[in-house]
């Protein structure tokens, strides 16, 4: 059995959160080289460039990609055989998100109560995830989620009979009701299966996997790329001004469900594909 | 691109474009949810605003807090949406003649616009970064304890918008959808 205390937990919790709100990882850059290549609005070609320059002066300067440095979502997966010592985990956790939204001046956006509205002044509590797996290892994924986003999410229990197709047109629905909202080009996590809350959690695990790689399923693989066309010849594009580029990538999750059921999450994610982790 | 130094005057809205792209500098001021709500409760009682607004420009932005040697810190715009409730009145009954954020407005939104011949800017969401660089000097001028949701007033240089609704109605995101 391995001990992992808790300390050292909050020390890379902070790391991460600063990280993700100012890096974008090497997978994000190819898709966007490859979108403004593709792009033919010479504003939606414009507009990509500038995120690209947005995104390099923030990972040379250290200051935040967005002002909307999110609520920290944090995922773990703990270890079945690993030992946490000196205090309470999810304090640990919060202890990180609060040092590294200070320290790194991240934004501070998070209310303590949905109808009081008052700002908890650190960025916590943190959403935290946990799955319990085999080993002995702690793999922490730190995933900052802005509301322009967020707010633009949808799920909705559909009928087994409404099938793939009846899929398809609820993401083309959802991505044309949030049209420029979601600062698009945006990254669309879809979850299909599970039940309510399942289909929502799934959608944002979708939004964790490197742009351009597929589902390793090969049905919902497919159906990634018929989403990822279709999304596109919406002409949303970047910013919504207009512009083949409305989506950056769109990345699907499956769970067993009721034989009565399928329900379907939408979770919308900026141009910004934030996301950090480290495995103790 | 259009060079605009605020405030600025109703003759030079009325010239403003759907699509225009434009460069703002001079003083503009922040507001978003907590500070609408603010001034629109304390205008319905009857109190003063804490900014006169007559004739100003209201960027719908959170900044993130300024590092050591700078003045602030990520500062893009947010959805405007959110505001449509509180637009209106800013436009009908503070003066405001131009709004910057980013994302539709609603209907009423855009016939308090042609009523008032203001105008709707939108900036480049998600470039915050990139935009703090154009604002030289802040100053919060009412609601500290809102923090980020705070009313500052920044001094911005060749700030880069987009006409996103003009003072005639026309709307940028419309026109995209159906070309």
């Amino acid at each position: 059995m391995k001990e992992i205390n808790v300390q050292d937990i909050t020390k890379v919790v902070e790391e991460l959160c600063i990280k993700a709100c100012t890096t974008l990882g090497n997978d994000w850059w190819q898709v966007m080289d490859d979108a403004i290549s593709k792009e033919n609005s010479p504003l939606a070609k414009d507009i990509l460039k500038m995120l690209e320059e947005n995104a390099k002066l923030a990972a040379d300067t250290g200051e935040a990609i967005c002002q909307d440095t999110g609520v920290a979502v944090v995922f773990l997966e703990l270890g079945q055989d690993v030992r946490l010592i000196g205090g309470d985990l999810y304090d640990a956790i919060n202890e990180g998100v609060r040092n590294g939204y200070t320290n790194g001046y991240l934004r501070k956006s998070v209310v303590s109560d949905p109808l009081l509205r008052k700002n908890t002044g650190d960025n916590t509590p943190a959403i935290i995830h946990t799955e319990i797996v085999p080993g002995d290892n702690l793999k922490i994924i730190v995933a900052p989620k802005g509301t322009g986003s967020e707010n633009m999410s949808t799920l909705k229990m559909l009928k087994p009979a409404d099938g793939k197709e009846g899929i398809v047109n609820f993401v083309l629905e959802s991505v044309k009701a949030a049209g420029p909202n979601p600062c698009p080009p945006i990254v669309v996590g879809v979850g299909i299966g599970g039940n309510l809350e399942r289909a929502g959690y799934i959608a944002k695990k979708a939004l964790l996997r490197p742009l351009g790689q597929k589902n390793p399923l090969p049905h919902v693989a497919e159906l990634e790329e018929e989403l990822i066309e279709a999304v596109n010849n919406i002409g949303l594009g970047p910013q919504g001004l207009g512009g083949r580029t409305t989506a950056l990538d769109v990345h699907v999750e499956v769970a067993p469900c009721h034989i009565g059921a399928l329900p379907v999450a939408v979770n919308i994610n900026c141009h910004a594909s934030r996301h950090a982790e480290a495995v103790l | 691109m259009i060079k605009l130094t605020t405030p600025i005057s109703p003759e030079e809205v009325k010239k403003l474009k759907v699509g225009d792209q434009v460069s703002i500098s001079g003083v503009i001021y922040t507001a978003r949810d907590a500070a609408h709500k603010r001034m629109v409760e304390a205008h319905s009682k009857g109190e003063k605003l804490p900014v006169d607004l007559k004739g100003q420009i209201i960027y719908y932005v959170g900044p993130c807090p300024a590092k050591p040697g700078k003045v602030v810190g990520a500062a893009g715009p947010t959805t405007s949406g959110r505001m449509d409730k509180y637009a209106p009145t800013t436009l009908d009954e503070f003066g405001l003649i131009g709004m910057i954020g980013k994302g539709q407005r609603s209907p009423e939104v855009v016939e308090a616009i042609k009523r008032n011949g203001a105008v709707y800017f939108v900036g480049v969401g998600g470039a915050g970064a990139l935009l703090a660089t154009k604002i030289k000097k802040v100053e919060c001028m009412a609601y500290e304890d809102l923090g980020c949701e705070a009313i500052y007033r920044f001094e911005v240089e060749d700030l880069p918008v987009i006409v996103g609704i003009d003072s005639e109605g026309n709307n940028a995101y419309d026109i995209a959808l159906k070309k």
